[in-house]
């Protein structure tokens, strides 16, 4: 492989002022976790009828909230309809490289592992968009490990021209980058940018990205604002749901998080993830979400943040995801493989997580017409 | 007195979210009792009212203190004499906080956004401080927002019509979505209106005909003062909204027992 030099880059310790970044460290965290433990009757009928922001948001996190699901549930579909109407729109993961220079405790792809690795190169990774074209999909969100020199800035920049003339929606979801870089990928056809936070608790942040450049909290916080700034028109984020001892604590500063960036940056649309963080061996989540908790986690986010999109990805078994397309969901991947080059043909190299709904596409599809629900597979193209 | 719930403009407190217009008052002295009655610490004049060499001017009717000049350019037809205005008002030197007015048209006298849009950059660019007379669209005020403005001000209805708040809907989206004061202004006719668009989350309110031709002015400002603190305090406390009827149709969570 050729060596590729490294650009250093000033990554502060610390998110910009004026940044949606910024706006969620001054979030008063603790007393919206302290009114979603004491929220009574009267605070959860209120943030029932929506409106409520943040406040509202905490009060359907409630225990209180917890007792009455079947009304939250209602409320989030019809929240559901009436914005986004009966669809979902489908995407499918393009794991580009499992190569990884950081150590996180949760991931698959940790530098310690000995995992099969293997960067696929840009004709694989046409090959692998054009799998997933002919099996209908229009928008691909680009995936991989923290690996600078292999997953490099002209790397990406060259998957995404490459994917361009046949791929009309690409995203992705990769090491985070300068505002530079991001408006390269821009240019090159790239509009929607991933980045999960993992956990909003800069604490455990600190405890599960044990090395690498991953442990820059404050730098990946302001990640989807560089994005913005750079010309990204979808910004998705998300938490790992059960990394941090307290998920309701995390889950408050993700909302925290998407309403800022809808405030700051509001030529974007906001997508969220609920990843759930599940037991497996070696790993144990520091607070698992039981289902009941999960279904009302993600109602409440759709109440309190009616145009914010809901991601599922096929993590989720195949009863439960069915059952959350009606509660909220806007968007799902589908027939997902989370291995380099597992598309257009089998790959030996190693998933970075198991997933749980090993359904094709076109099943998916069949499901959600079933329910009544419009699969999308195209709702952007560059002009 | 104990200010718990100041409004932050461009870095200057001010303890009254009830901004106060000068046209149409009878004379100058009640002027100068409305100003004290509503306990005001803004008020607008448009500098075409200025004038220096008369004996009695409109500035006199300010008291000395507390109450910041905020200079408007009302009679623009356009981005090019608003901030001609701008620039007369900085050489008499007047306050560098400017309300930009921009009413081409004179029967409604509404907003132009497209040269409000540009006389605004221009003056945040030459370092006023902007406070935009604007229509209730949501991404005009974004843009106005961007632009550097330190509020946006979008009408309730047409200015001087009394009508309350026509815009309300589109208000309810612009103060969802600011990052800046969000003050109504134009059409606010009766204490109420100022109560409700300080529920709705209205920074503050500016009025001037409701307050200017009431038969008794002075009692009037005084009476918009009380709605203000009212309808800000309502909102503070987090208002009950009405009740949405439920209508339980087929259960959604029956997967989960």
């Amino acid at each position: 492989m050729t060596a590729v030099a490294v650009t250093l880059e000033s990554r502060p310790e610390t998110v910009p002022p004026g940044t949606a970044a910024a706006d969620v460290v001054a979030t008063d965290l603790a007393g919206l976790r302290a009114r979603a433990e004491r929220a009574g009757a009267t605070e959860v009928d209120a943030a029932l009828r929506g409106g409520g922001g943040l406040a509202g948001f905490a009060a359907l996190l409630s225990p209180a909230a917890g007792e009455r699901l079947e009304e939250l549930a209602q409320a989030a579909h019809a929240t559901t309809i009436r914005r986004f109407g009966p669809t979902v729109r489908l995407y499918a993961p393009l794991y580009l490289s499992n190569e990884c220079v950081s150590v996180c405790t949760y991931c698959g792809f940790s530098a310690g592992n000995q995992i099969a690795r293997r960067t696929l190169t840009v004709d694989e990774v046409a090959a692998e968009a054009a799998a997933l074209a002919g099996q209908g999909f229009r928008h691909v969100l680009l995936v991989a490990g923290e690996h600078a020199r292999i997953v490099s800035r002209d790397y990406l920049v060259a998957c995404v021209e490459a994917l361009a003339p046949v791929i009309p929606q690409i995203s992705v979801e990769v090491q985070v980058w300068d505002s530079a870089t991001y408006r390269r990928l821009v240019a090159a056809g790239c509009d929607g940018l991933t980045v999960f936070q993992e956990t909003y608790d800069a604490g455990t942040y600190a405890e599960v990205h044990v090395k690498g450049k991953k442990r820059n909290y404050a730098w990946r916080l302001a990640a989807p604002d560089r994005g913005a700034e750079a010309g990204m028109r979808r910004l998705g984020i998300g938490a790992l749901l059960g990394l941090h001892r307290d998920w309701r604590t995390d889950a408050l500063a993700l909302a925290a998080h998407a309403g800022a960036l809808t405030r700051r940056w509001w030529r974007c649309e906001v997508t969220v993830a609920l990843p759930r963080l599940r037991p497996a061996a070696g790993f144990q989540p520091a607070d698992a979400l039981t289902d009941r908790q999960f279904v009302q986690l993600l109602c409440a986010l759709r109440v309190a943040l009616p145009d914010v999109g809901i991601n599922l990805s096929t993590r989720e078994a195949p009863a439960l995801r069915d059952a959350l397309i009606r509660l909220g969901v806007t968007t799902m991947s589908a027939g997902s493989h989370t291995e380099p080059g597992g598309y257009a043909g089998p790959s030996d190299a190693e998933p970075q997580f198991e997933i749980a709904d090993t359904r094709s596409p076109a099943e998916i599809a069949g499901v959600l017409r079933a329910a009544g629900y419009d699969p999308v597979w195209k709702d952007w193209q560059r002009a | 007195m104990i200010r718990t719930d100041p409004l932050v403009i461009a870095g200057r407190e001010f303890g009254s979210r009830l901004f106060l217009g000068t046209g149409k008052f009878p004379s100058n002295a009640v002027l100068a009792d409305t100003i004290a009655a509503c306990g005001t610490e803004m008020v607008t004049v448009a500098l075409r009212r200025i004038d220096p060499a008369a004996t009695e001017d409109i500035l006199d009717a300010l008291p000395a203190e507390g109450v910041l000049l905020l200079t408007n350019t009302s009679g623009a037809a356009d981005a090019g004499e608003a901030v001609r205005l701008a620039r007369l008002a900085r050489a008499a030197g007047l306050p560098e906080w400017i309300k930009l007015e921009v009413t081409p048209d004179p029967r409604y006298l509404l907003p132009d956004p497209v040269d409000t849009l540009r006389a605004a950059e221009v003056l945040v660019a030459d370092g006023f401080t902007v406070l935009p007379y604007c229509p209730a669209d949501p991404v005009l005020c974004k843009r106005l927002e961007e632009a550097g403005c330190a509020t946006v001000m979008p009408l309730g209805s047409w200015i001087g019509s009394n009508q309350g708040l026509r815009t309300q809907a589109a208000l309810e989206i612009i103060i969802e979505q600011a990052l800046v004061p969000v003050v109504v202004d134009a059409g606010i006719g009766a204490p109420s209106h100022a109560a409700l668009a300080m529920e709705l989350g209205a920074a503050a309110v500016l009025v001037n005909t409701a307050i200017g031709t009431a038969r008794d002015p002075v009692a009037m400002g005084h009476a918009f003062a009380l709605a203000v603190t009212a309808g800000r305090s309502a909102y503070r406390a987090g208002l009950a909204s009405p009740a949405a009827v439920a209508a339980a149709s087929s259960p959604l969570t029956g997967f989960l027992s």
